[in-house]
């Protein structure tokens, strides 16, 4: 039996124009799982996240997290007639005391406990490591403008440093906190990323690549990092990956998009030796 | 580390007692310095401005051009609330008198003393707050826009309340196109500093809080700021409303400097003036702004007037000459010193001590180093 | 309001927004190809004035004319090489700050070279030709404008369609990085749209100035602005929209000071922009662009 569930992404379509670029894609993740999400490159896999973090708004589908809707759409306007995905109908309603159009913006999403990483770096450039992880942690504040502007908030600023430290200690930053983030190299830069990310106290942390430019040490040793911290923080994780070893090694469960849509899901092992998974990803044989 | 710091601030109090000394001493001698008052006192007012633009264009990344609009909501809100009513039949005498406030800040605080510093500051807040609120109705529709359409965008809104002001219908407010003048000022030197410091020392505080934080966050890169948590538009409307009411404070503060408000010199040639002084200073410097506040308004005024004497006999040094020889300065400044003065760095006395401390180390190494080849 | 009244109002509003579409195609076109919205150009367009002013005091106006043009585009030419050119890699702020900076500069090189006073623009004795048509009367300059706008607008809508010079404008708008790794020339052809923009706002500020028959310094910045705004709200990078823009707001300011409240003509442009960036920021003839994340 699937432990709470804490995310469900349910028929969502995200159409561009004339474009699909994630077709009726339905998920579920539960409470402590690592689940990773492969496909081919320009399969969909960051607009889902983009999708789930609201960035971008559904065309079509339902996204919850801890049994609340946090985005709901229906093809609507130019979208009427453009739509060429599945379900149209299926969201035209709410049911009671719901409304039918659910859509937040990211920041807001991120207070609900989803954090993420990008798939190309983004860090804040002209601060330090350490100020990069502080940052992060503005949206916990109980402080308003004027408490922090005159220094009544001494206690929590002091918290909220405290905490950044201990975050980078973590992660094997501390040494270089005061170094700007641009001059780390990158895999560290990496780290710092996730470490940013854990700043903002999320129960559901969406890592995109977290692997890409290692080489096989570093992403052995992010593995384990992953591992331990879903244990010290009590995570669920969601991630996108390319680097097969560290997805079959840690995942709990995979899915597979190719073309935007799901094509298998599964455990580690059924996915691998998925016939349509291998042709997804090599192609197919016409010769035998 | 500790100790570093103890001893920064200790340095830092003494300068400023430094400058309170000589702001009194140049005070008291007025007669003979009227000069450097004058540019003292417009540096202040500048000085404000420019760190309050600099907190939303440096800091937070917003390019806006409305800061002439600002500063004119806060000049004539002072002006308007602190002409006593007895001169105001005089004031708006182009509308017969007509006025449609009738109670006067300057007649609850009186003209003398502390009480009438109190009613002048209260008067300049007020400004301030004026302008905040139209900042927050502007900002509502204009902040969601990208860099060059805000900036656009708020000089419009700056040209637009422009005309509202010089508008005859609402003269009995505003005086029209006339002058507004008649209210008391600063009489002090000291006094346009104090208010300048104070503006100045919040906003520092401002932007080394969890806030400044956000803004510079929001400045880097607005994706990842969401994704941290950080609401755009809420972060984006407290730096423009803040950077706004500083502004109006500012425009108060000219007014007072001028003895007079009219809506003319809140011209959009006000706004490039205060951008081109943030740029020259660093942006995302508030040292390198006031420093740079300091120097445009004395080459300005003062050290560069000489380009314009045509008595000195000199071919192309005519009335103007001074102007255009400041426009290249900037241009020079914008292509090649990008960065500033200051760059994005702020005054270190620490560092200005240790290139003083070390020079004589450093000139033996070279001498030695030139001795070896 | 008698008809004739109306038609008289029409004609000077159509003349004015003749005026204004010239100048407006220079930002629209400057803004299509480097990003940057040229604060300068308002003042290249005043600077076009006084030039026609110095050579008509010595050359007949078949010289002074090509001289202006001449004159504003080598001028345009030197603000885009040494003034936007180096700072083609710095960030967008940058920039317009450069661009602000040369607008500053070049009213202060007015004011310095010309004085503030305003100086009267000569005139080109045909131009100033009255035509009676009923009870309407109007300048040859008044006719000429609106045609002239058109005439160059279907000119160089050819030269953006139909020739080599035009598609690389065209690609250099779209894509500037692989424009380049293709072989297009992107300094010349920046430096070509710059030259259309400039040739485009001497011819513009004759018709203008005619009128007028005042310049000094600042007689450019106002209008300036109210030709970028008319570039927006035609859809900035669209050379009709810029166009139609011009016209609109021609007719508005001239509708405006015709009901009396010609001191909020400048102030309405702003109004008008306003509502444009809230309601439909990429104006009449704009593409949407989206922004990928």
């Amino acid at each position: 039996m699937m432990a709470e569930n804490v995310l469900h992404v349910e028929n969502v379509t995200m159409q561009f124009g004339g474009v699909i670029a994630v077709n009726n894609l339905t998920m579920d993740i539960g409470r402590g799982e690592i689940v990773a999400l492969i496909g081919p490159n320009g399969a969909g896999k960051t607009t889902a996240f983009n999708c789930i973090t609201g960035v971008y708004e559904p065309t079509n589908g339902l996204v919850s997290y801890c049994g609340g809707v946090i985005a709901r759409n229906h093809p609507r306007g130019k979208m009427k007639k453009l739509y060429s995905g599945e379900n149209a109908d299926k969201y035209l309603d709410a049911p009671a005391g719901e409304k039918a159009v659910v859509s937040h913006t990211p920041d807001y999403i991120t207070s609900l406990g989803i954090a993420r990483t990008f798939q190309n770096i983004r860090l804040f450039k002209s601060m330090t490591v350490f100020e990069n992880v502080l940052t992060a942690s503005h949206l916990r504040r109980t402080s308003n403008l004027f408490s922090a502007t005159f220094r009544l908030n001494a206690k929590e600023e002091r918290q909220m440093r405290e905490d950044a430290l201990a975050l980078l200690k973590t992660v094997g930053l501390d040494g270089v906190r005061d170094d700007p983030a641009t001059s780390l190299p990158y895999g560290m830069q990496r780290r710092l990323e996730i470490a940013r990310a854990l700043s903002t106290q999320p129960k559901l942390l969406l890592l995109d690549e977290p692997a890409a430019g290692m080489n096989p040490q570093e992403t052995n040793e992010l593995t384990a990092f992953i591992r331990e911290i879903r244990e010290q923080f009590g995570l669920t994780v969601f991630l996108i990956e390319h680097h097969m070893n560290l997805v079959m090694d840690i995942s709990d469960r995979i899915y597979v998009i190719d073309f935007g849509r799901q094509i298998a899901s599964g455990a580690p092992a059924e996915v691998q030796n998925n016939p349509r998974v291998i042709e997804a990803y090599l192609g197919v044989d016409n010769n035998g | 580390m500790k100790n570093k710091k103890l001893r920064n601030n200790i340095l830092t109090l003494i300068l400023i007692a430094l400058v309170i000394l000589y702001l009194s001493w140049l005070q008291a001698n007025s007669s003979e310095h009227s000069y450097a008052i004058a540019i003292l006192e417009r540096s202040a007012v500048y000085a404000v401005v420019a760190v309050a633009m600099n907190l939303l264009t440096g800091f937070t990344g917003l390019f806006s051009l409305g800061q002439a609009g600002f500063m004119l909501l806060g000049a004539y809100t002072y002006a308007i609330l602190m002409v006593p009513e007895a001169s105001r039949a005089t004031v708006y005498r182009m509308f017969q008198g007509n006025h449609w406030i009738t109670f006067s800040l300057a007649d609850v605080f009186g003209t003398a003393g502390a009480s009438a510093a109190l009613g002048m500051v209260i008067a300049l807040i007020l400004g301030g707050l004026v302008a905040a609120l139209f900042a927050w109705l502007i900002g509502l529709p204009v902040l969601r826009l990208k860099s060059d359409y805000l900036a656009i965008a708020t000089l419009g809104f700056a040209e637009i309340i422009r005309a509202f002001f010089q508008w005859d219908t609402l003269g009995p407010l505003t005086n029209g196109a006339n002058v507004l003048n008649g209210f008391p000022y600063f009489s002090s030197v000291m006094s346009f500093w104090l208010v300048a410091g104070a503006c100045i020392a919040i906003i520092v505080l401002l932007l080394r809080s969890t806030y400044g934080r956000a803004f510079r966050a929001v400045r880097d890169d607005e994706v990842a700021a969401e994704a941290m948590g950080i609401s755009l538009a809420k972060h984006k409307m407290i730096s423009f409303v803040t950077s706004s009411f500083f502004a109006g404070v500012g425009g108060g503060l000219l007014a007072m400097y001028q003895c007079m408000a009219q809506a003319s010199n809140f011209k959009s040639s006000m706004t490039y003036e205060i951008l081109l002084i943030v740029v020259i200073g660093g942006i995302g410097s508030i040292t390198g702004s006031v420093l740079a506040s300091f120097l445009f308004t004395a080459c300005n005024e003062w050290w560069l007037r000489f380009l314009d004497d045509e008595s000195l006999g000199v071919p192309l040094f005519r009335g103007g000459f001074r102007k255009v020889v400041f426009a290249v300065i900037i241009m020079l400044i914008v292509l090649f010193y990008r960065k500033g003065i200051m760059g994005d760095r702020e005054l270190d006395l620490g560092a200005i001590g240790r290139f003083f401390r070390t020079l004589p180390s450093r000139l033996r190494a070279r001498s030695r180093g030139k001795e070896a080849r | 309001m008698p008809v004739s009244v109306l038609a008289q109002h029409f004609l000077t509003g159509i003349s004015l927004g003749g005026a204004y579409a010239l100048i407006a195609i220079g930002y629209t076109m400057v803004y299509g190809i480097l990003r940057l919205i040229n604060f300068a150009h308002g003042d290249i367009f005043m600077m076009a004035g006084y030039f026609t002013i110095f050579s008509m005091a010595v050359f007949p106006w078949f010289v002074s004319i090509p001289i202006t043009i001449l004159a504003t585009v080598a001028l345009g030419v030197l603000v885009e090489r040494v003034a936007y050119r180096p700072l083609r890699k710095a960030p967008r702020m940058s920039v317009m700050i450069s661009a602000i900076g040369v607008s500053y500069l070049l009213e202060n090189l007015a004011t310095y070279l010309f004085t503030a006073i305003p100086k009267n623009y000569p005139e080109i004795p045909f131009l100033k030709k009255i035509f009676q048509f009923g009870s309407v009367s109007a300048s040859l300059v008044t006719l000429i404008t609106p045609v002239l706008t058109i005439i160059l607008v279907f000119l160089l809508m050819q030269l953006i369609n139909h020739t080599k010079m035009g598609m690389a404008m065209r690609a250099v708008s779209k894509d500037m990085e692989t424009a380049q790794i293709m072989g297009i020339k992107v300094d010349s052809t920046i430096s070509m749209t710059f030259v259309i923009g400039c040739t485009l706002a001497a011819i513009g500020s004759i018709l203008y100035f005619t009128d007028r028959m005042t310049v000094y310094p600042y007689s450019g910045s106002l209008p300036g602005l109210k030709c970028f705004v008319a570039a927006v709200l035609g859809g900035i990078g669209s050379i009709p929209g810029a166009v139609v823009g011009g016209f609109i707001i021609g007719l508005c300011e001239t509708a405006l000071v015709a009901a009396g409240y010609s001191t909020f003509s400048d102030a309405f442009t702003f109004i008008l922009l306003i509502i444009i960036l809230l309601f439909r920021p990429t104006g009449l003839f704009g593409e949407k662009a989206t922004e990928k994340v």
